[in-house]
């Protein structure tokens, strides 16, 4: 059969074949479901369900003083429009809540708090404590008591005429996303993760089923060549890929006015590319384990992990340590996640889209080349 | 009876460790998991680069540059020019943050006037943006206080954080735990889903059915090897938190692995019921992701579940991670006891019975 290796693509037999994965999938409903109606639904669940924006944390509130100024301080975090504060009669019933979950934090006013704040050289201590098993919620909960405690000591300082100590302030200005919402680059974010699943996990087992019904021996057996057997799976999941990258852009933008300032022709280049590297990713896997069962395996290990924790859609690559952020380097949802959150709210800024389509390139071609050299192997 | 669902377990776990690439498959992407997630998942802002636009010149901002550049989350300082730079320098990401000082700011600082100070973030990690913003707010108290200490002024009250169960608010901490939850997860539900799938796709379930085994025995003969593979993986985890990573286990082992059965019992449930509705071992494998996906990032170690909405934390209810993960981390970090964690371990029995007994009843009925 090596006679077939060297010759160039017929189209004719490339279209058949073409056509024949393409019934395949159209006749599988789940290829359907997952190319077309997962994106929608899970790009409603990541809007809503991941949020990095703190909404009103539940914090407890201890009152050993039930002096006036006590109060005051309290009625400030009352006033809080980021606490949710629930009073409680003794220091032990919130630390049972704190370790229950049921409040992040809480704070203790002392018997002697509003007395020592009275006597010129003292100072009075107010104890927060907050859930640090949540560290990211922890933080929250100290700037917003702390936000509570500024408020109370600017009133009580207006009130008696005095001036506070000048302080530096810092004025936060976020450029493309003024209101700094979270979901305006996690939703961009989650597309990458959608196309992963669609890229590389459909095709890691397409080789390995023809291996396993016995398909492949008789694919083998015919004219076909390696390229027109590597094309015929790649451009049928290519252009599911690709309508799906679209709906789900059109959704994030059009449904859930996720701006988007990008242009549509860079979308489809860059879309293209990543889903060539994460089409490779996913036939490579097939041809090499020819065992859905590993191959499926796999592909969530090597693309769909990797894709959330190693990708920078959720943590920042630059605060990993070196050799993590080395291993991100070989991901290619890196790139393409840098690549759609730029498209979505910066819109097409050449160096970050050159960089980003210069290593899906490579990505891809290593990918798709390394494939086409194991199946050479294996027909072999 | 016994002796039948054994050899279907011996059986399973033949299949499962039959050759070299199976046994890798399953255990080395635990250890590599182990290794570089900890590391990874993290929102900590550390090693950034923060740039600076200094328009003053003063004694005061050049102060607070060397105070920024000796902390942990900037190992690099950018100085800009001019405000084509700054768009520049966002634009293509090469900082995470512009300072930018206004040109009287020593000035202000000396007379005792209240300057500001403009930080520019990148919209597109916003998140990352307002830690490192707290960072350089930190910065400037800390300056800020000592410069007013040495004028000798005693303020009336100040607030006292702490922070239980980690102290330190170290991520690794929140993580691992987390990660006992996640990894074990995927071997668990492809135990059940796809090889229930792959035997009916091979021919092999209708042996199994005209044989005298019950397709409850059938089920049970998925389930115990996938808990055997749960609680094997898990153990691995465990052992690298406690012992690479350090984290404090301060609960009970005993608790920890009776959860654990109730936990591969909720999520074989979840595989057995995708396996039961789909005909080959790709439909079960699309439908173990369509459950995986939202399940993991709803989970609570992405981002709090108190900040989704009320409808989704209902839904989320029947997310058998979400509770496991309050229970793993309820044991390393708080020591609760059974009392806390019934809260968490009676979902995972009523979701484990509501998936087992839908999967039973959809086999039966396709079956009959």
């Amino acid at each position: 059969m090596n006679v077939h290796m060297s010759a160039p693509v017929s189209f004719r037999r490339l279209r058949a074949l073409c056509r024949k994965e393409t019934w395949q999938i159209l006749r599988d409903p789940s290829s359907n479901i997952i190319a077309f109606a997962l994106p929608v639904v899970m790009l409603f669940i990541f809007g809503y369900g991941i949020n990095l924006d703190s909404t009103a944390v539940n914090l407890g509130l201890v009152l050993e003083d039930k002096s006036p100024e006590a109060r005051r301080f309290a009625d400030n975090l009352y006033g809080s429009p980021y606490l949710n504060v629930h009073t409680a009669r003794s220091q032990a019933e919130i630390e049972q809540a704190l370790t229950d979950g049921r409040v992040r934090g809480f704070v203790v006013v002392p018997v002697d708090f509003a007395q020592k704040v009275k006597r010129p050289n003292d100072t009075a201590s107010l104890l927060v404590v907050a859930d640090g098993s949540e560290p990211n919620t922890a933080s929250f909960v100290q700037n917003y008591v702390s936000g509570a405690w500024n408020g109370w000591m600017q009133q009580r300082a207006d009130e008696r005429g005095e001036k506070l100590p000048a302080r530096i302030s810092v004025e936060p200005r976020f450029w493309f996303n003024p209101a700094a919402e979270s979901r305006n680059y996690l939703i961009p974010g989650s597309i990458t993760i959608i196309m992963t699943v669609i890229g590389a996990l459909l095709t890691s087992l397409v080789v390995a089923r023809e291996w396993e019904r016995g398909t492949m021996e008789a694919l083998l057996a015919s004219p076909v060549t390696r390229t027109e057997l590597l094309l015929s799976k790649l451009l049928p999941y290519y252009a599911l890929g690709i309508v799906s990258l679209f709906l789900c852009v059109g959704v994030a933008a059009l449904l859930m006015r996720v701006p988007f300032r990008g242009s549509l022709l860079m979308l489809w280049v860059i879309g293209s590319l990543f889903l060539a590297s994460s089409l490779g990713l996913g036939l490579l896997l097939s041809t090499v384990l020819r065992n859905q069962f590993n191959a499926a395996q796999a592909a969530l290990n090597a693309a769909f992990l990797p894709a959330i924790m190693l990708s920078g859609f959720l943590f920042e690559i630059h605060s990993m340590p070196a050799v993590i952020q080395a291993v991100t380097y070989l991901i290619p949802a890196r790139y393409f996640v840098t690549a759609m959150q730029t498209l979505f709210q910066a819109g097409n800024v050449p160096p970050v889209l050159l960089h980003s389509g210069m290593f899906l390139v490579a990505a891809g071609s290593f990918f798709i080349g390394l494939t086409a050299l194991k199946t050479r192997r294996r027909m072999e | 009876m016994f002796s039948r669902i054994l050899a279907l377990i011996i059986k399973e776990l033949e299949m499962l460790l039959q050759d070299r690439q199976s046994r890798t498959i399953l255990i080395v992407p635990v250890f590599l998991q182990l290794a570089l997630f900890p590391f990874a998942a993290t929102l900590e802002v550390k090693n950034n680069t923060l740039a600076v636009y200094n328009e003053d010149s003063g004694r005061e901002s050049i102060e607070l540059m060397q105070r920024f550049s000796q902390a942990q989350a900037f190992t690099r300082l950018l100085a800009l020019h001019n405000e084509a730079e700054v768009r520049r320098t966002i634009d293509n990401q090469r900082a995470l943050l512009v300072l930018r000082f206004p040109p009287d700011f020593s000035r202000d600082v000396a007379a005792g006037r209240s300057p500001k100070v403009q930080a520019i973030l990148d919209g597109r990690r916003s998140n990352s943006g307002q830690i490192a913003l707290g960072y350089v707010q930190q910065i400037i108290n800390d300056y800020t206080d000592e410069r007013l200490e040495s004028q000798q002024k005693t303020p009336p009250s100040a607030l006292v954080t702490r922070y239980w169960f980690n102290p330190n608010l170290d991520y690794v901490w929140h993580i691992l735990p987390c990660l006992v939850a996640i990894i074990t997860s995927i071997s668990t539900l492809i135990v059940t889903a796809l090889s229930l799938a792959r035997e009916r796709e091979q021919g092999t379930l209708d042996q199994l059915l005209v044989s005298p085994l019950t397709p409850g025995m059938i089920m049970l003969g998925k389930i115990i090897p996938a808990i055997l593979v749960a609680v094997v993986q898990a153990t691995i985890i465990l052992l690298g938190a406690i012992f690479v990573y350090r984290v404090p286990f301060v609960g009970s082992f005993v608790l920890l692995y009776s959860s654990m059965v109730f936990y591969s019992l909720a999520l074989a449930g979840f595989g057995l019921l995708i396996s039961s509705i789909c005909a080959t071992q790709q439909q079960a494998f699309l439908g173990i992701f369509s459950f995986l996906m939202p399940a993991i990032l709803l989970s609570g170690y992405a981002s709090p579940i108190d900040n989704m909405p009320a409808w989704l934390q209902y839904l989320d209810w029947a997310n058998p991670f979400r509770h496991f993960i309050v229970i793993v981390k309820g044991l390393f970090l708080k020591d609760i006891g059974l009392g806390t964690m019934l809260h968490s371990l009676y979902p995972l029995l009523l979701i484990a019975i509501g998936t087992l007994g839908a999967a039973n009843w959809l086999v039966r009925r396709r079956l009959g």
